[in-house]
């Protein structure tokens, strides 16, 4: 890339955000610019004929006409390499640690830091050696980052040669690890870091179909809408329905190797939440402290709105690295609508032609392109022809929350971010309302992914057949309370008047999951099946029961109801355990009232 | 009072090339090296120097909102001044007591404020990893907040209200309940009053309250009455923050803001919006008015390492009672939570008219529990909340089906909705202390069996539960 500086440009007029300038030269779109004395970093997003229009990442408060502006001659760009993991960034990756040694807890105007602690030695272990070809992306060394995550030193994704010099030991992120070769003849230095243009997707050598779930440990989603390794996901719902709640929760709690939670114009007070908690909290899988695995990206709603917009493309790009190197990275954007506001506010400063509600025609193209950054890949030098030692896949999986205006999904960001997701949780008002949480609303919400085999596989042959059976006993439910809402619950059969007694278990002893309750926040797939399992076998043996002429008063007033209550709670390590003596109970009950 | 730092000049060029008044804006013609946001003084023909602030700036000319009205300028005479800064307000701590109009000026009377520091009103956004939890239980005395949506130290927390419901009453009781009692007794504490477009009633309703609890020497005022000029609204919460923001981590006070009515707020927002002819959001309010009021409720918080905090009472009006309108949805997606304030417990005399389900506090569970509250109260206030929410159904049903066909059991929470609106919420002026709140909910509990208590572990049933 071309690091020389150009700075031949003036500003022309300032509109909050968005500062055009003229007699900048060899500009092309996106390039970032630096803006005023100040040195205020912007990118272009407009080009015409002398003049050249910058969105600016900070306050333009106070900056003047005639102030100078250069272009720096690369695009915004992501500084990749160990050190990221428990880092806490703004939307232009600035960590904010280094930041508040100035300002006084306060973020002040135009202060710059290195992304990757630079003073910090890694201890590096070549994988290649002397002599090898290496191509783009080939992993040629690698670093402990962390407890779980090996960082393997890529290849930049468009450098290939042979390596001429490698060597193990401690390097600094900046330091040359290895020269390598190109056909041309020109060596290239490579070290543990590498930059990469935020808006490009990173490349890859193939595109898979998604092919098993990821695992969340909230209930509702890996019994009835899992989302997959790769796959996308969005949670649209109204203040207060628990967007955030359930992004903390799959952030904790998700079955990923390297989660980047990007907290896109939402609360300051809720990321400090997640910044006292994860240093404590331990990965259920691997036993390290969740920071550990975790990047945050922290541009509150009170940060410049134009770094609000680059924050979702900084965390997918940090996704991506990792899922080149072969792990499974999570991306949890909070929230996409704040996103698409920035985005409205510099198309209306650009004085731009309003789509629907005063969005920009392209907002439908830009959560596409970014939906469609979420994936199962073959990694660039990790092809499925080469030999599997070799062969190295990934994934980045995107959820991204939507805050709906009013609560109502018929909103431009919602619509077209559904066309795109594959997974819906449509949070629900009167769900949250009566403190159901999960509030995933299960008439509405969906997931196109199909994993039948791999839940017959891991989890248990009948899976498909008991969640399908659970759905529909609360879709009938839905039919049942229609009716009860006319005319009263005297109206309904026995049976009928059971099912919706097992449904109300289903609802609050199932679906209800607190994430607050220590044990209850976290629940493995084989303690989601034996509950689901106990319900479910409960239901059958009380409709038998009916048939046997046995009165449904009797059936409730049974002593393992409340306790199918509390299955929730019974501790992890022992769960299933206690849950298949809780059922052998259940039919116990009823065969001593001759019900089998 | 709001105004520029002085920075020696030796001349500052004055302009007279206004072309065009429109409104609260103006624009000026042929002018050079002019900031984005910048403070401008427009002195009229009759001498009145107005403040003003640079919206947008080209070349040739810019476009300057009038704080203050416009009524009175003309093309030809009137004169603009750039000062060259951005708006500060200037702070000390002799501003406790005092009384300013929306722009920061003394209106009490009394001499002007000598600042220790000239601020930035805008203010700069707190680092999100300087911040500190709000962990520190703040006690209002008021039920359907204190049990079941606490309030913290450092949170902001609106109040959804109606016309005509009594959410002044209520800010005015938290005000000088949470600045006399509980946790905060002994620290100490301020209490900045902002009034945004309130009238004169309003206005000498919170200055008696403020009197009467003996609190008026840690209050300040900012106030800007329904007939002052609605731009000058645009300043009133911005000066207020950074009062707060120096009290707070200057002097370490823990600082509560209370704002009322952030709808007069938008209004002003909406007004400027369309005077400059932007592209109109919903209901015609700006497409950053999500950004503008996140600039103002994010101040506030903790921050590490300073013993301060800045918590934010936030007072809002939903036109036509309505959730979803832009200003209440808007604040909402902003705030920790929100307490709605209800038209049918009103009329029913219930004080304070809180519903709780639509209510929420976001920063509840650290503020509650063991050594703060109590052990038991997350639980209880869930199985209250379950309980409520199965009764407001229960009576949709009662209206259709009448209360003979419910179960005994249907009829044991219906009963319990209603002792719970009428002695739990409706508490009146009296205040309760936490514990008084989490015993009147165990003896709402008490007619209930204990199977039926699903959201409380059993523990918690043995210690509390008492059958009647």
């Amino acid at each position: 890339m071309n690091k020389s500086q150009h700075a031949s440009g003036r500003i022309v007029r300032i509109a909050g955000p968005v500062v055009r300038a003229s007699g900048l030269e060899n500009v092309r779109l996106y390039d970032v610019a630096l803006v005023g004395e100040a040195g205020l970093v912007g990118e272009v997003i407009r080009l015409s004929e002398g003049l050249t229009t910058i969105q600016v990442y900070e306050d333009t408060s106070g900056i003047r006409i005639g102030e100078p502006v250069s272009n720096i001659g690369y695009p915004l760009a992501a500084q990749l390499g160990p050190g990221l993991l428990g880092q806490v960034y703004d939307g232009l990756q600035r960590p904010l640690n280094l930041l508040a040694q100035y300002g006084d807890g306060f973020i002040e105007r135009g202060v710059q830091a290195s992304p990757l602690p630079l003073e910090k030695r890694w201890h590096f272990t070549p994988r290649a050696a002397e002599g090898d070809l290496v191509e783009p992306g080939e992993i040629i060394g690698a670093v402990n980052e962390s407890r779980t995550i090996e960082h393997r030193i890529m290849m930049p994704p468009n450098q290939r040669g042979r390596v001429v010099q490698i060597r193990e030991g401690e390097f600094a992120v900046d330091e040359i690890a290895a020269i390598v070769k190109s056909e041309e003849g020109n060596e290239l230095e490579v070290t543990l870091t590498q930059r990469w243009p935020v808006r490009q997707p990173r490349p890859v050598w193939t595109r898979l179909a998604p092919n098993e779930p990821m695992m969340t440990g909230t209930r509702i989603i890996d019994a009835f809408f899992p989302i997959a390794k790769g796959g996308s996901a969005i949670i649209p719902g109204g203040f207060g329905t628990g967007k955030t709640i359930t992004e903390h929760s799959l952030a904790r709690w998700a079955e990923a190797d390297v989660v980047v939670y990007v907290g896109c114009g939402e609360r300051g007070n809720e990321m400090t939440e997640v910044l006292e908690e994860f240093p404590k909290l331990e990965d259920p899988r691997t036993g390290a402290k969740l920071m550990e695995r975790t990047v945050l990206i922290a541009n509150t709603s009170n940060m410049p709105v134009a770094a609000r917009e680059a924050s979702i493309y900084t965390g997918i790009t940090i996704a991506e690295y990792y899922r080149d190197m072969g792990y499974n990275a999570l991306m949890l954007a909070d929230s996409t609508s704040r996103w698409g506001e920035a985005l409205r506010e510099i198309s209306g400063r650009l004085e731009e032609m309003p789509g629907e509600e005063g969005y920009p025609a392209y907002l439908a193209a830009r959560l596409a392109e970014f939906y469609e950054r979420a994936g199962r890949v073959h990694c660039l030098a990790g092809r499925d022809d080469k030999p599997e030692a070799d062969a190295r896949s990934g994934s980045v999986s995107i959820v991204g929350a939507v805050s709906p205006p009013g609560g109502d999904f018929s909103e431009p960001v919602t619509q077209n971010s559904m066309r795109v997701a594959s997974t819906f949780w449509a949070l629900d008002y009167n769900l949250s309302r009566r403190r159901h949480f999960p509030a995933i609303n299960w008439t509405n919400s969906y997931s196109l992914y199909n994993f039948k085999e791999w839940f017959e596989r891991e989890a248990a042959d009948d899976w498909n057949d008991l969640t399908k059976a659970a759905m529909a006993l609360l879709q009938r439910e839905v039919e049942l309370l229609e009716i009860v809402q006319l005319v009263g619950p005297d109206a309904l059969a026995e049976p009928e008047r059971a099912m919706l007694a097992t449904a109300r278990m289903l609802r609050e002893d199932f679906l209800q999951q607190s994430s607050f309750h220590e044990v209850d926040r976290y629940c493995a797939i084989g303690k989601s099946y034996w509950m689901l399992k106990t319900i479910m076998e409960f239901h059958r043996l009380a409709q038998a029961a009916l048939e046997s002429d046995i009165r449904l008063e009797r059936i409730l007033s049974l002593s393992v109801v409340p306790q199918i209550a509390r299955m929730k709670e019974f501790p992890a390590q022992s769960a299933e355990a206690d849950i298949q003596e809780l059922a052998a109970r259940v039919r116990q009950e009823f065969s001593t009232m001759g019900v089998n | 009072m709001l105004k520029t730092a002085s920075i020696p000049r030796l001349f500052t060029a004055e302009y007279r090339t206004l072309s065009q008044i429109r409104g609260p804006l103006v624009f000026i013609e042929r002018i050079v090296g002019v900031a984005y946001n910048e403070i401008v003084e427009v002195e009229g023909p009759d001498g009145e120097v107005r403040l003003g602030q640079v919206l947008d700036v080209d070349q040739q000319r810019c476009m300057v909102r009038i704080f203050t009205g416009t009524s009175g300028l003309d093309l030809q005479r009137t004169r603009v001044r750039f000062t060259g800064d951005v708006a500060r307000l200037g702070v000390s701590l002799s501003m406790l007591g005092r009384a300013l109009n929306g722009a920061g000026v003394p209106i009490d009377g009394g001499p002007p404020i000598a600042p220790e520091q000239m601020l930035d009103i805008n203010g700069l956004p707190i680092n999100p990893s300087m911040r500190a939890q709000p962990s520190e239980f703040i006690q209002t005395g008021v039920s359907a907040i204190d049990g079941l949506n606490t309030l913290t130290r450092g949170q902001k927390l609106p109040i959804f209200s109606g016309a005509g419901l009594p959410a002044n009453e209520l800010a005015a009781q938290i005000a000088s309940h949470a600045s006399m009692t509980g946790s905060g007794g002994d620290e100490p504490f301020a209490v900045i009053f902002a009034a945004i477009g309130i009238t004169q009633r309003e206005t000498s309703f919170f200055m008696d309250q403020f009197r009467a609890s003996d609190t008026m020497d840690r209050t300040l005022l900012f106030i800007n009455r329904a007939d002052d000029p609605s731009i000058e609204r645009i300043l009133t919460p911005r000066a207020a923050f950074t009062a707060a923001e120096y009290l707070a981590f200057t002097h370490n006070r823990h600082v509560l803001v209370i704002l009322t009515d952030m709808t007069n707020y938008c209004e002003a927002l909406r007004e400027i919006a369309a005077a400059s002819e932007e592209v109109p959001g919903r209901r015609g309010y700006p497409g950053y008015m999500y950004s503008d009021l996140s600039s103002l409720y994010e101040r506030s918080g903790r921050i590490r390492g300073k013993s301060g905090s800045v918590t934010q009472l936030i007072i809002l009006t939903m036109p036509d009672d309505d959730i979803t309108h832009p200003i209440p949805d808007l604040t909402g997606y902003i705030t920790e939570g929100q307490i709605a304030l209800n038209r049918d417990l009103h009329r029913k005399g219930i004080y304070p008219p809180i519903d709780v389900l639509p209510s929420l506090s976001r920063l509840m569970n650290a503020g509650i529990g063991e050594r703060k509250t109590r052990a038991d109260h997350r639980s209880l206030a869930d199985q209250l909340y379950a309980f409520y929410a199965e009764g407001r159904d229960l009576r949709r049903l009662v209206a259709i089906i009448g209360e003979a066909a419910l179960s005994i059991e249907d009829r044991r929470v219906l009963e319990f909705t209603n002792r719970f609106e009428e002695t739990f919420v409706g508490q009146g002026t009296s205040s309760r202390e936490i514990a008084q709140t989490l015993d009147a909910a165990w003896e709402l509990l008490a007619t209930m069996p204990p199977d039926l208590l699903k959201r409380i572990p059993r523990e918690f049933i043995e210690q509390y539960h008492k059958r009647s």
